[in-house]
Order: C-alpha cells, then sequence, then structure tokens
C-alpha cells in the first residue's frame, strides 16, 4: 500500500512537470499548428542555465534567493531563445508546405542539443540541493519539501495561466489567434505579436519546469530535455491537444499513469519486464488515445482554443 | 537513343570504378561511400512512405534495427551460447544461409511495419509523426532491455561475431584475388550494395508508375478524395508502410553483415531523424532527389572529419568530428528547409494543382498552412 502512495506523490510531481511543458505544446499547435519539437530542448536549456548560475553563484547570496535567480536567468534565457527560434526558424514558413517547419523544428531540436553539448560538455553534472529537503511522512510513503514546493508552485502558475488566458487582452487576443488568425487581423490583433507572446510564456513554463526536474532529480545533461518534451506532447495530446486545461489533466494523469505503471509492471508481469521499461508507457497511452479517442479527453472545444 | 546509352556506359563505368580508385586512397574511403549506399537504400525506402502515400514516420530506424537484429541473431554464436537447446540441435553454430536469413529478417521487418500501420491508420500528419516516433522508441527499449530475464538481443552490449554476407563457401568476410587485383571486403560490399541500390531504384521508379504507386499518391495528395474514387485506403496505407519496412529490414540486413556487429545505440532516434532529413532535404517522392540527399547528408560530414582535427585543438576538445557532423545536420535541416521548403531536387510535376488553382490566394501573415491536407 505504501508503494502505490509513494508511486501518486512520484507520479504527482512528474505529472505537474509534464503538465507545464505540455502547456508550451498545446499553446503553439493550438495557434499555428506545429508540434514544437525543441520545446523539450528549451526546458533542458533553462535546466542548464540554471545550473551554470548556481554554480557560478554560489556561497554570494543566501541558497533560497539563489534559487530564484536561477530561475530568473533560466526564464530570460529561455524566453529569448524561444523567441529567437520562433522568429528565424518558424516564422519564414507559415505559408510552407505543412512538412517544412516540421522539420525545421527538428533540425532546431537538434541543433539547440549539439549546441548545448558544445557550451556545457556531455556530461552529467549534479544539480546541488538548494531547497530545504526534509521529508514527511504520509501514510507510510515519504515526500520532501521540494517535491511539495513543485507541488505548490505549478498549481500557482497554472491558475496564473488560466487568468492570462482566459481574462487578460492578451489571453482574448490568443484565443482569438487561434480560432483565425485573419479574422483576429481585422480586429485589430497583431497575429505575428501573438505568436511571439505564446513562445515566450510557453518557454517560461519549460524554463520553470526544467529547474523543477534538475531539483528534483539533481542531475542536468544536454539530452535531459529529450524525452520528457517527447512526453509532455503525449500529454497534450492526451488532454485534448490546443487545450490549456487538458494539458494540465493530460499532464498529470500521465505522471501517474508512468510512475505507477513502472512501480507495478514488475509484480504484474512476473518480473519478466522491469522499472526500465517505464518510458514505453507514455507511448502506449498515446497510442490508445489517438485511436480510441483522437480529441483527446478534454476534447477539442473550438471556441476555447489558446 | 544513341547518347542515351553512351551515357548510361559512362555511369555503369564511372560508378563500377569509383571505389577501386577510392580504394587506393585507403578502405577508409571506401567505407564512407558503402555507408553513404547503405543510407542511400534506406532513404529509398523511406521515400516509399514518406514521398509517395505521404505518411510521415519517424520510427523508421526500427526496422532496420529489427532487419539488423535478426540477421545477427540468424548469423552470430549468440543464440547457440546462450540456450544450449538450440546450441545442442546446431553443433556448429546457427551459421544460417543468406536465402534463409535475408528474406526471414525483410519478413519479420514488414510485418512489424504492418503491426505498425494498423493501430495509426486514421491519424495524418503530425499526429502519425508523433505516433510513429513512439513506436520507434518502443522497439528501441525493448531491444536494449530483453537481455533478461530471458537473453535474446544481449541488452546494451549487442551482438558480434555475425557472419559476413556468404553464400555457400563464398564469403565477403576475405579479400579476393581477381587476376593479380586484390578486392578487399569493403570494395566487395560495395558492388553489393550497389547492386540493391540499383534495383530498388528501378523497383521504386516502376512502382512510382503502377497502379498502386498513383493510389498512394492520390491518398497524399487528398485522402478523402482517394477514397471516393474507389482506392481501397486502408490497403495502400498498410502496403505503403510493409514495403517501407521491408526496405528497412533489407537495409538492416546489409548493416549487420556489414559491421559484423550490432547494438541499440546505432538505431537512435537521432538516424530516424537524419533518414528523414535525407529524403525530405533531397525531394520528397523524387528519387534522384532523394538519392542526391541520402549521398549529401551521409557523406559530406564524413569528409569533413579530415578538417575537424584543427577545429578540435582550436576549441579545446569540444568541437569533435561527431558532434560537428551533428551541427552540420540540423544546420544543414533548418537552412534547406527555409531556403527551398520542397528540397533541393524536387520532381518537376509534384504537386501541380489544378489549371487555374496554381497561384496560391495571399493570405495575411500568421496563417498556418491548411490543416486538413497532409504535406505534399
Amino acid at each position: 500500500m505504501d508503494i502505490f502512495i509513494q508511486q501518486i506523490i512520484n507520479g504527482l510531481v512528474l505529472g505537474s512537470v509534464y503538465a507545464l511543458v505540455a502547456l508550451g505544446y498545446t499553446m503553439v499547435y493550438g495557434i499555428i499548428n506545429l508540434i514544437n519539437f525543441a520545446h523539450g530542448e528549451v526546458l533542458m536549456v533553462g535546466a542548464l542555465t540554471s545550473w551554470t548560475v548556481v554554480t557560478e553563484l554560489r556561497g554570494t547570496m543566501p541558497d533560497w534567493l539563489l534559487m530564484i535567480v536561477s530561475l530568473a536567468a533560466a526564464i530570460v534565457v529561455c524566453a529569448a531563445l524561444n523567441f529567437t527560434i520562433e522568429k528565424i526558424a518558424y516564422r519564414p514558413l507559415r505559408n510552407a508546405p505543412r512538412l517544412a517547419p516540421l522539420i525545421t523544428a527538428m533540425g532546431m531540436s537538434l541543433l539547440l542539443q549539439t549546441l548545448a553539448m558544445i557550451i556545457w560538455k556531455p556530461n552529467y553534472k549534479p544539480y546541488p540541493i538548494l531547497l530545504p529537503s526534509e521529508p514527511f511522512n504520509v501514510f507510510g510513503a515519504v515526500i520532501n519539501t521540494t517535491q511539495i514546493l513543485i507541488l505548490v508552485v505549478t498549481a500557482i502558475t497554472l491558475a496564473g495561466l488560466m487568468y492570462l488566458v482566459n481574462k487578460t487582452k492578451l489571453g482574448r487576443a490568443m484565443r482569438a489567434t487561434a480560432e483565425n488568425p485573419r479574422v483576429a487581423g481585422l480586429m485589430g490583433v497583431k497575429p505575428d505579436m501573438v505568436i511571439s507572446a505564446t513562445f515566450v510564456i510557453g518557454a517560461a513554463l519549460a524554463a520553470l519546469a526544467g529547474v523543477m526536474y534538475a531539483a528534483n532529480y539533481g542531475s542536468v545533461q544536454h539530452t535531459m530535455g529529450f524525452l520528457p518534451g517527447l512526453k509532455a506532447f503525449t500529454a497534450a495530446v492526451f488532454g485534448g491537444i490546443g487545450n490549456l486545461p487538458g494539458a494540465m489533466v493530460g499532464g498529470v494523469l500521465l505522471g501517474l499513469i508512468e510512475s505507477l505503471g513502472a512501480g507495478y509492471i514488475g509484480v504484474l508481469t512476473g518480473g519478466v519486464l522491469g522499472s526500465h521499461y517505464q518510458d514505453i508507457f507514455a507511448f502506449i497511452v498515446l497510442i490508445l488515445v489517438l485511436t480510441l479517442r483522437p480529441q483527446g479527453l478534454l476534447g477539442e472545444r473550438v471556441a476555447d482554443r489558446a | 537513343m544513341k547518347n542515351k546509352l553512351v551515357v548510361f556506359a559512362l555511369c555503369g563505368l564511372a560508378l563500377f570504378i569509383t571505389p577501386l580508385i577510392a580504394q587506393y586512397f585507403g578502405n577508409a574511403w571506401v567505407r564512407i561511400i558503402d555507408s553513404a549506399l547503405l543510407y542511400v537504400l534506406l532513404a529509398l525506402g523511406l521515400n516509399i512512405v514518406v514521398g509517395y502515400a505521404g505518411l510521415l514516420d519517424l520510427g523508421y530506424i526500427a526496422f532496420y534495427a529489427v532487419g539488423a537484429y535478426m540477421f545477427g541473431l540468424l548469423s552470430s554464436p549468440h543464440l547457440t551460447e546462450t540456450f544450449p537447446a538450440i546450441g545442442a540441435m546446431f553443433p556448429n553454430g546457427l551459421h544460417t544461409p543468406i536465402i534463409l536469413a535475408i528474406p526471414l529478417a525483410a519478413g519479420l521487418a514488414g510485418a512489424v511495419g504492418v503491426l505498425l500501420g494498423a493501430p495509426t491508420l486514421k491519424l495524418r500528419g503530425d499526429y502519425l509523426a508523433i505516433v510513429t516516433l513512439g513506436f520507434g522508441e518502443i522497439i528501441r527499449v525493448f531491444i536494449n532491455n530483453l537481455d533478461a530475464p530471458v537473453n535474446i538481443t544481449n541488452g546494451p552490449k549487442g551482438l558480434s561475431q555475425i557472419d559476413p554476407m556468404h553464400l555457400g563457401k563464398l564469403t565477403m568476410g576475405k579479400a579476393i584475388d581477381v587476376f593479380g587485383f586484390t578486392i578487399p571486403p569493403v570494395t566487395l560490399y560495395y558492388y553489393l550494395f550497389l547492386l540493391l541500390v540499383l534495383g530498388s531504384v528501378v523497383l521504386c521508379y516502376r512502382l512510382e508508375r503502377s497502379r498502386i504507386g498513383r493510389a498512394w499518391m492520390a491518398i497524399r495528395e487528398d485522402e478523402i478524395a482517394a477514397k471516393a474514387m474507389g482506392i481501397n485506403t486502408r490497403n495502400m496505407k498498410l502496403l505503403a508502410f510493409g514495403m517501407g519496412a521491408t526496405f528497412g529490414g533489407v537495409s538492416g540486413t546489409m548493416f549487420a553483415a556489414f559491421q559484423n556487429f550490432v547494438s541499440p545505440e546505432s538505431f537512435a532516434l537521432n538516424e530516424s531523424v537524419m533518414v528523414v532529413a535525407m529524403v525530405v532535404l533531397g525531394g520528397l517522392g523524387h528519387i534522384p532527389g532523394v538519392i542526391l540527399g541520402a549521398l549529401l547528408l551521409a557523406s559530406l560530414p564524413e569528409v569533413l572529419r579530415y578538417v575537424a582535427g584543427d577545429l578540435q585543438s582550436m576549441t579545446e576538445g569540444r568541437l569533435d568530428a561527431a558532434i560537428l557532423r551533428q551541427l552540420l545536420i540540423a544546420l544543414a535541416m533548418i537552412a534547406i528547409m527555409l531556403a527551398r521548403p520542397r528540397g533541393l531536387w524536387p520532381s518537376p510535376e509534384h504537386g501541380k494543382a489544378a489549371p487555374g488553382a496554381q497561384a496560391p490566394t495571399p493570405v495575411p501573415p500568421g496563417i498556418p498552412a491548411d490543416v486538413t491536407r497532409s504535406a505534399p
């Protein structure tokens, strides 16, 4: 039983990271119908930037302040990066055949990975423990303060994003552009500006997710973004792509499925398959969702895409 | 007519003597050409799926892996050493003749291809891309972990001591002497791969002009219209997946025999992306374009290894050959797509619209490309 609760806790923490990344995918897909393959790499750049700041400035300020400073640096770098990527690689191809932007996105993902490998070297780097990591007992399972903090920060971010999209002027412009860029343009919305804003917000969320991922797992490397990116896309599809609450629900559910799956696959298959098969669950979920319910769990509410 | 024959004869002669010249400068050069030819073979196979049928398959390298591993299992000592029962049945080792091993490997890859295609028939475009990518990863995870509790693939260690291509007593593993001229194995493999590539080109060319090929292109251009015209889109898509996968499987057997060794490392996602890049960069659905793309992406970075040494010392070892290669491929993917979204050498009549609909209607920036239609 305590394994069950432990895996639920792990799943929730993992799922909230997926949810944050999935929001970036879903917003971009909702507006320009592009799978931004490089989104997972933005997470990686965020984590590595934060690692650099932390290792360089360690000791000059209290740990909690350092964490915030490194997070801010990561967000700024990622936002600038994603803004530039959109401008030079995706914008010129907006009216090209559908495959072209997809290929550029894959090229961009490869490029970012390679550049990160050149800048930060290919080895794994330990991410120092900055936050108090006090373990608590919950029904026999363990949760530490970092994990609690991740859950709280994610919840606050998600609430803030919902407010931004549903209540502010920018949010309305985003929804209008997702609906129909041409008509939105006629109504005084600048689609290019809105798309840039979407990429910047998505990058900020990915940077936050990257820092939390690094803080939770304690190590960073240039390939760390790829699988979370792919899984976050799965989460976005799972919840219904283009749908913000869907991305959140999809992310959390996918995290739960993955950690419960990894925890129980050994028992279920009599030890034939072990927990190193963890990575296949996301894809099985993806295939099942796409064949059984292609519009995703929450459907694609056309009027509410952002 | 006469001119054409002369050109063909000259091309044939050039292809024939290329390795003999390259061999003079060292076997490494022939190896580069060999692996480029393997990539051409892979790209031609993927072109059937992506170029003709318009199904973006990002898990293509998985079939390559299936073919390579099947061949590896059938022609390496792994099975006889791990399972005493099989060892007792084949005391001399499991040296399956290639007449049996290649069709088995190709058949298995084709079957896996159909299996993969079946649940994804309803999907198109991006969704299909991401699902096939997932399938590729699933197969890789299995290959990487199927060493326990029953050791089938030998896990990350891979299979070694795979037999070279052999037909009865004739083997490509050793150099042979022809009129006092020594032909090393790499050159022998060159001729084998060249034959396969030429055969594939003829096959693809015939396919393109057959009813099947036209059905695929109809599906690529407009699936609903194709269905309305009486094309069985389900069977045609499965056929495309199966046929592409068979190509991948055959390439895999060649790779396994050529390297004498397979491990999960060779079948990472980057390789899949690279083959897709070759097909798309060259020109989707256009055989000469695809070959050009494959040759360029496969050989250019290899040649650049010779300047990599200086760069490496200039950058304190950060920029080694492998990294430079990746960097170039990534930059090529982005730059060529930006400059020529239809590829370097697109097919001339490809994607012609009905008369009068040639000029696209002007759209303000920010409009996504047509959503329902898959990529031309």
